[in-house]
């Protein structure tokens, strides 16, 4: 008994070591979302696209669709456009925008020059609605399910591997929930 | 003379300049509490309770900022948030509440008690009280241990006798 008394210090360091080593490789910035399995707030506020036209939760897609928090600043917004573009042109997934603290003219010009691949983005100027969303800075993005709940979330540039490891299996996941 | 006078004019220009260079710190140190007092408050206490709160809520964005040091604009965005609560006469939980049901945790500069935070909270108590044990063990196992007193009996003690006598013979 004694002799095993010996070893606590070793043990004690070892357990010690394991957890800094662990801590050494998780990545800070990903922040577990709070709003995992939460339905998605109440807003209404205008588009880009659809001029004085006010917009609420009801006006949103009743199928799984991916909101991506997006804005004409936002250099990886940039990035991830082609692969957002490709999703809507093989009619993967509906995508919804939401044009976050942005001007309106310099949001629509964006939009004209790199393509769009939403069916509307919602205009969230004041960044209200990112704040209910939990949102820290675009480009972050939501899988929504048809019931309008926050399914899945993913913060920073969508490339094709989060495209095919993450979302891709997250939309597939909520949609074979959807049709059973 | 001329010497003289140079050197006053040395003094005051050092002075000047040092004047100078706090004043420019005090613009400073006030443009950095700026970004935090544009609100207007009914009352002081609002305001207390502004600043501190702000404090104590960490930028999500910028991670190792609060909200008051933060430009950052989710931190501006929360700290209107933060503003309009308070005058609409929301309490400190009200507040809390809503942050945490956004960003999580994660915004607490100040951990909330609960399972899964109850070691960091605890963990320097237990930590302390584990050294303090183990320091106690060492220091009483090094303590000089008492020898019990030697009982001789009857023939030990006459054996015992009959030695010193000899020794006092040999004298």
């Amino acid at each position: 008994m004694p002799r095993l008394k010996l070893f606590i210090p070793v043990i004690v360091f070892l357990a010690l070591a394991v957890m800094l080593w662990r801590g050494l490789y998780l990545d800070p910035r990903t922040l577990p979302s709070v709003l995992i399995d939460k339905p998605l707030p109440e807003f209404s506020l205008r588009t880009v696209e659809l001029g004085d036209r006010v917009l609420g939760k009801a006006d949103l897609p009743d199928e799984p669709f991916l909101l991506n928090i997006w804005g004409s600043y936002c250099l990886p917004c940039l990035q991830e456009n082609p692969i957002l573009m490709a999703a809507a042109r093989d009619d993967l997934v509906p995508i919804v925008g939401v044009n976050y603290k942005d001007k309106l003219n310099l949001a629509q010009l964006w939009l004209e020059d790199n393509g769009s691949p939403f069916e509307f983005s919602i205009l969230d100027e004041s960044g209200r609605l990112g704040i209910d969303l939990g949102v820290y800075g675009a480009p972050e993005t939501f899988v929504v399910d048809g019931n309008g709940v926050i399914r899945y979330k993913h913060i920073g540039v969508i490339d094709y591997e989060t495209w095919e490891d993450e979302i891709m299996p997250a939309i597939a996941a909520v949609k074979a929930e959807s049709r059973q | 003379m001329i010497k003289s006078l140079f050197g006053v004019s040395a003094a005051a220009l050092s002075l000047l300049i040092l004047f100078g260079v706090s004043l420019g710190l005090q613009g400073v140190s006030m443009s950095a509490h700026a970004a935090v007092d544009t609100f207007e408050f009914a009352t002081e206490e609002q305001q207390q309770r502004f600043r501190r709160m702000s404090d104590e809520f960490r930028c999500p964005m910028c991670q190792n900022t609060s909200l008051t040091g933060s430009n950052g604009g989710v931190a501006e965005d929360l700290r209107r948030e933060i503003y309009l609560m308070i005058s609409d006469g929301k309490t400190d939980e009200e507040i809390e509440q809503f942050m945490f049901e956004r960003y999580g945790d994660f915004v607490f500069y100040k951990p909330r008690l609960q399972w899964t935070t109850i070691l960091l909270w605890f963990g320097p108590l237990l930590f302390f009280l584990v050294g303090g044990w183990l320091i106690l063990g060492i220091v009483r196992r090094a303590k000089p241990q008492e020898k019990e007193p030697v009982v001789l009996n009857k023939e030990e003690q006459e054996r015992l006798r009959d030695l010193l006598d000899t020794v006092k013979d040999r004298d």
